[in-house]
């Protein structure tokens, strides 16, 4: 037994652990419960809202949150929780379908570099290397600025600029996998390089896409956000979260109507937090050896 | 260390010229004549010159070599001038990085100061209601987009409470330091809440590994003092792969330096870029993101270097 005066180091014990582990698989729960409300409020706005997200009312012009309008209008008498909802609606659009395009981009590219090595693993992974190294935030404004606003524009964006973790994931696992001796069986057995790629090695990296899919989409709602709240995202009318936030930019709105932006920032802050919990719980159950 | 630097040195370089071939083949695509760049809009100038500008230019030959001559430019400082006014880009980028500067300076160091205080706190409470509390904090911090914190902290802290000043870099007439950090602080906090968040993370993940170890237990057995053991045994050591988060968010830090000058309509070079942005200004806009990038590679080189010094193992892999 050892005694110490001075305040021990917590003992890890089993009881501990399961406690810790516990709390974590509760905030994964916690957070995708708290994303499925998201999307389902989101979802089924249009049914809920009873007013359109672009009516203009001017009689109703900058209204405090009042029972007709639940959440207030913005300057030119929308209904704010209408807009809050649709906007919704488009950033998680945005979010999802760009994180579909970096994990396309990334998983292509990975596995072509975890499987075959040698001078193609070098090739592209020194790419990988180089985008990686871009200040992407800096690179993404550059680029909205050169191609010009819009949806797609901003989907395509975001997907190009988010593929070299993706890519680094799943060339990592395949580097393992390769390895394995059911790899070597397929190539025994006369089983050609795509067979064996599709078949047999790339399933495995499920796992990692699952993980990168969750945090790839918080990402991409944060990039969203801030192009749109720059005006370099998606445009007016159609509203955004990031776009939304745009009226705070003039302070008479930032200080007196904080109706008007604070529903969608509260939203990007629950939707990201949600999907980092989701992401980190999905991560310690999928992989309980990686750390953090 | 000697060629442990080089090494590292040698390897940005291609990065570096990388990112500028990008930079120039965006600028390719930008709207407009190329020429129209290095000439100041208030010269009105004929189509005979034009033709001979093009030439002295070498606007009119093909596309890598045309490279060429913009990174000889690039590399003399001569960035073109803006479209806004005719000022000449180099210059106006120089006058506009001090306050940049000090801005993340500012925010990096508290965020490193304060990061990692909270680690230890939350590795040494580890646990506790105030490790959990921290750890959700943290989770706050790092999805919340620095933009969305840095108007509700104008909203709560500069409209509301009347704490700070609502944005600029200092009062007119007024002026000096202290003035001007009373303009710092609030935009500064804003843009360390990141840093704070992923390096309390880090610190206390990296200390509870260290927390572990044998040499650390036969020094608690030795007797010395928990702040001794915590401060010199086992801070020092998690603090290795801390660096390396310090250097990887260098560019997360500008991107929130961008954002942040924008809204405490702080005079830096981040505003210069949205400016230039709002204007179509692409002379502007280019000079800015190679300048940005280039700030970026060299905080990585940087970590790269002090990586090295702090831990001697990584030299010789």
């Amino acid at each position: 037994m050892m005694t110490t005066t001075t305040a021990p180091p917590a003992v890890r014990t089993p009881a501990r652990l399961a406690g810790a582990r516990f709390l974590r698989h509760r905030l994964a729960v916690l957070g995708l419960v708290l994303l499925l409300l998201i999307i389902l409020l989101v979802v089924l706005g249009p049914l809920i809202c009873r007013f359109p997200p672009d009516q203009i009312d001017l009689l109703a012009r900058s209204q405090a949150p009042n029972p007709v309008h639940w959440l207030g209008t913005d300057q030119t008498g929308r209904d704010i929780f209408a807009r809050t909802l649709s906007a919704g609606r488009i950033s998680l659009l945005v979010g999802v379908l760009s994180t579909l395009i970096s994990v396309v981009v990334g998983t292509v590219l990975g596995a072509l570099a975890g499987y075959f090595g040698g001078w193609v693993d070098n090739l592209i992974m020194r790419f990988v290397d180089i985008v990686m190294t871009f200040p992407s935030i800096i690179v993404l404004l550059t680029l909205a600025a050169i191609v010009g606003p819009g949806i797609d524009k901003t989907i395509l964006i975001i997907g190009l600029l988010s593929w070299p973790l993706a890519c680094r994931l799943v060339r990592a696992k395949l580097l393992s996998v390769r390895e394995l001796e059911f790899i070597t069986a397929a190539n025994a057995l006369g089983a050609s390089d795509q067979r064996i790629l599709l078949r047999h090695a790339l399933p495995n990296v499920i796992d990692v896409l699952v993980v990168f899919v969750s945090l790839g989409v918080a990402n991409a709602v944060l990039l969203e956000a801030g192009l749109s709240f720059l005006g370099l995202g998606v445009q007016p009318p159609q509203a955004s979260w990031g776009n939304l936030l745009t009226a705070a930019r003039e302070i008479n709105v930032l200080e007196s109507a904080p109706w008007q932006w604070m529903p969608a920032g509260a939203l990007i802050v629950l939707t990201v937090l949600a999907t980092n919990f989701l992401g980190d719980g999905l991560r310690d159950a999928l992989d309980p050896k990686a750390k953090h | 260390m000697g060629l442990y630097a080089l090494r590292r040195i040698l390897i940005s370089i291609p990065i570096l010229l990388a990112i500028t071939a990008i930079i120039f083949t965006m600028l390719q695509f930008t709207p407009g004549d190329p020429l129209d760049a290095y000439i100041p809009p208030d010269q009105v100038i004929s189509a005979e010159q034009r033709t001979l500008l093009k030439q002295q230019l070498g606007l009119d030959k093909p596309a890598p070599v045309q490279y060429l001559i913009w990174l000889e430019h690039a590399v003399h400082g001569d960035l073109g001038y803006r479209i806004k006014n005719g000022q000449p880009v180099g210059l106006e980028l120089l006058r506009r990085l001090p306050p940049t500067l000090l801005l993340m300076g500012a925010g990096m160091g508290l965020g490193i100061v304060l990061g990692i205080f909270f680690g230890v706190v939350a590795a040494v409470r580890r646990y506790t209601a105030l490790d959990n509390g921290l750890t959700l904090l943290a989770f706050l911090g790092i999805s919340t987009p620095p933009f969305l914190a840095g108007l509700l902290g104008l909203y709560i802290f500069a409209l509301k409470l009347h704490w700070f000043p609502a944005g600029g870099f200092e009062t007119p007439g007024q002026g000096g330091v202290l003035d001007i950090a009373r303009h710092l602080i609030l935009p500064a906090l804003i843009l360390s809440l990141l840093y704070v968040a992923v390096l309390m993370r880090y610190t206390r993940s990296s200390m509870l590994e260290v927390i572990h170890q044998d040499y650390v237990r036969t020094a608690s057995a030795k007797g010395v003092a928990t702040v001794r053991v915590i401060g010199k045994h086992v801070l020092r050591n998690a603090l290795i792969p801390v660096v390396t988060v310090i250097g990887a968010n260098i560019a997360n830090l500008i991107g929130g330096a961008v954002f942040l000058e924008s809204i405490f309509s702080w005079p830096g070079t981040g505003q210069l870029y949205l400016d230039a942005i709002d204007a179509r200004d692409y002379p502007m806009i280019m000079g800015t993101t190679l300048i940005l990038a280039a700030t970026i590679l060299l905080a990585n080189l940087i970590t790269d270097l002090m990586y090295g010094l702090i831990d001697p193992r990584i030299r010789y892999t």
